[in-house]
């Protein structure tokens, strides 16, 4: 069957169409890839922002760029069981590959300078899955919102001129996101402690355990340490890698232990905002305990090429609605991204 | 041998319901990497099935190609054309394969458990290793750019030949034998 000829007008018509169906589809993933909306908050721009605060350090993670590798074992009493079906809560041993940092994106900087620390664990159970999980020794986090931690890292960039972060562009901040004034409040009476070792550890994020029935459980948990609190002394003031060195002392002499301890909501807790700490007579659960046995250096420790994504959960964890964890989980992969192909470029293998 | 005006029919099925998933896919792709908000953890959640699901109908579809037999292109069109046409899909057909294939890979190489819902897990097809996945996570972008290009062209071309040309080709994709 020969078709109709076209007119001229319904050719250029037709034309049109043709080049305007692919168009409007690039466009609109254009617009999906956050290219056509410069504004809104992408995984990129809190990358950069933390990237321009510490500095580039190629090969390097964009915040908690400073830290070592441990290893070591997760010893489950079965506890927590009844709250969450993961496999690592039933009585026995998982093995555990951990990561003790400081804040901030320097990996060079002197540890007194730095009072926020982490510990991040990735358990591998034996059926495959993980439980990925990075923690903080504050007891609150500065900001509710991925937006509000971008505001954060934009408001406290140093001036050029002067080399300190600006104080009118802080006071706005504080304006905007007033939850900030706790973290504030805390951080002014706070006393680092001399070593990770005796820090407590906080998921600060809110997770949903999941048991045997399917039914959630709101919690959030922390690992508190065996070893006792002293506070930083002037010697450390004075030793750029004090925390690095008194691990591997205190590692050298035996095991450090840390309780993983289960905080349970009540109905009526907010899981989804991270800078309100929930009231201190919540249940809590004594899941098991950490022993961690082993330091190496991260560049050549395993958890240097570990992306301690927080959504990396097994079966029986499963994340909240608080907005960071996806926000987190988005800019570790991009930083994950950036640093294991500088490193493979720094080596010579690469694309 | 025998002469066909229309593809087979499961092979018919199989391209629009890969044209439908593969489309999605790319807009998964590059959304949930950029974006912080409850969005990224669904999209992931979405893209490893999705693409295994993507995987396992390319085989399939594939044999298919093989096995049946496809309608030839009309006389009319010139050779250059026909070149053109022969090379875009077989190059459509490679990145289609190769696509889920660097994804599985990558994932394996970044030692993260391959998640497809509940507890069902992929296995890893390459051994935890940095130097392995600096490759394949930029080669998993680099593809996903150049499929969702080649499927523009795709489009584009088909649409030339359904609203302008009427020659059939569309319809040997699209459509049913008329009685």
């Amino acid at each position: 069957m020969i078709p109709t000829p076209l007119s001229t007008g319904q050719k250029t018509l037709r034309l049109l169409l043709i080049g305007l169906v692919p168009l409007v589809i690039l466009v609109l993933f254009l617009w999906a890839g956050g290219w056509l909306t410069p504004e809104r908050l992408t995984s990129d721009k809190l990358v950069s922002v933390l990237q321009q605060a510490g500095g580039e350090h190629p090969g390097y993670r964009r915040n908690h760029a400073k830290g070592i590798c441990v290893i070591g074992t997760f010893a489950s009493n079965g506890n927590a069981s009844a709250l969450s079906r993961a496999a690592l809560f039933a009585p026995g041993d998982t093995p555990v590959t951990g990561r003790f940092a400081i804040a901030g994106g320097n990996p060079s900087a002197p540890d007194y300078a730095v009072p926020v620390r982490s510990m991040a664990l990735a358990f591998q159970q034996k059926d495959g899955e993980q439980w990925r999980t990075g923690m903080n020794a504050m007891p609150l986090f500065p900001v509710a919102t991925p937006e509000g931690f971008y505001a954060l890292q934009t408001a406290t960039l140093p001036d050029p001129a002067t080399g300190k972060p600006d104080p009118q562009k802080l006071g706005a901040f504080v304006e905007k996101y007033p939850e900030f004034k706790a973290f504030l409040a805390w951080a002014k009476q706070y006393v680092p402690s001399s070593s990770w070792a005796s820090d407590r550890f906080n998921s600060l994020n809110a997770f949903r355990f999941i048991d045997k029935t399917g039914a959630a459980h709101l919690v959030r948990w922390s690992m508190v340490p065996h070893a006792a609190y002293q506070a930083i002394s002037a010697a450390d003031k004075n030793n750029k890698d004090f925390l690095q060195q008194d691990l591997q002392q205190r590692l050298n002499q035996g095991p450090l232990e840390w309780d993983l301890v289960i905080t349970v909501a009540q109905p009526g807790d907010d899981g989804s905002n991270a800078t309100k700490v929930w009231p201190a007579d919540r249940q809590t659960i004594n899941a098991g305990t950490l022993v961690l046995t082993r330091a190496v250096p991260q560049q050549q420790g395993p958890c240097n090429d570990i992306n301690y994504d927080p959504l990396i959960l097994p079966d029986g964890i499963a994340a909240s609605d608080d907005p960071l964890l996806n926000a987190r989980s988005a800019a570790y992969a991009k930083s994950y991204n950036l640093r294991t192909h500088e490193q493979a470029q720094q080596t010579g293998t690469h694309l | 041998m025998k002469h066909v005006g229309y593809f087979h029919p499961a092979l018919r099925v199989i391209h629009w319901l890969m044209a439908a998933a593969i489309v999605a896919m790319l807009f998964i792709g590059v959304a949930m990497v950029a974006t912080v908000s409850s969005l990224h953890s669904l999209l992931v959640t979405i893209h490893k099935p999705l693409g295994l699901m993507i995987l396992v109908l390319v085989v399939v579809r594939l044999w298919l190609r093989f096995t049946t037999v496809t309608p030839a292109l009309p006389s009319t069109i010139p050779a250059w054309q026909r070149g053109m046409a022969h090379l875009s899909h077989w190059a459509l057909y490679a990145m289609m394969l190769i696509q889920p294939l660097i994804g599985w890979g990558m994932l394996s190489a970044a030692g993260v458990p391959i998640a497809l819902g509940g507890k069902w897990l992929l296995p890893p097809i390459l051994p935890v290793n940095n130097d392995w996945y600096a490759i394949l996570r930029p080669l998993h972008t680099l593809v996903a750019l150049m499929l969702f290009i080649t499927v523009l062209l795709h489009l584009a071309a088909a649409l030339f030949h359904a609203l302008v040309l009427r020659d059939g080709v569309f319809a040997s994709m699209s459509g049913s034998r008329r009685r």
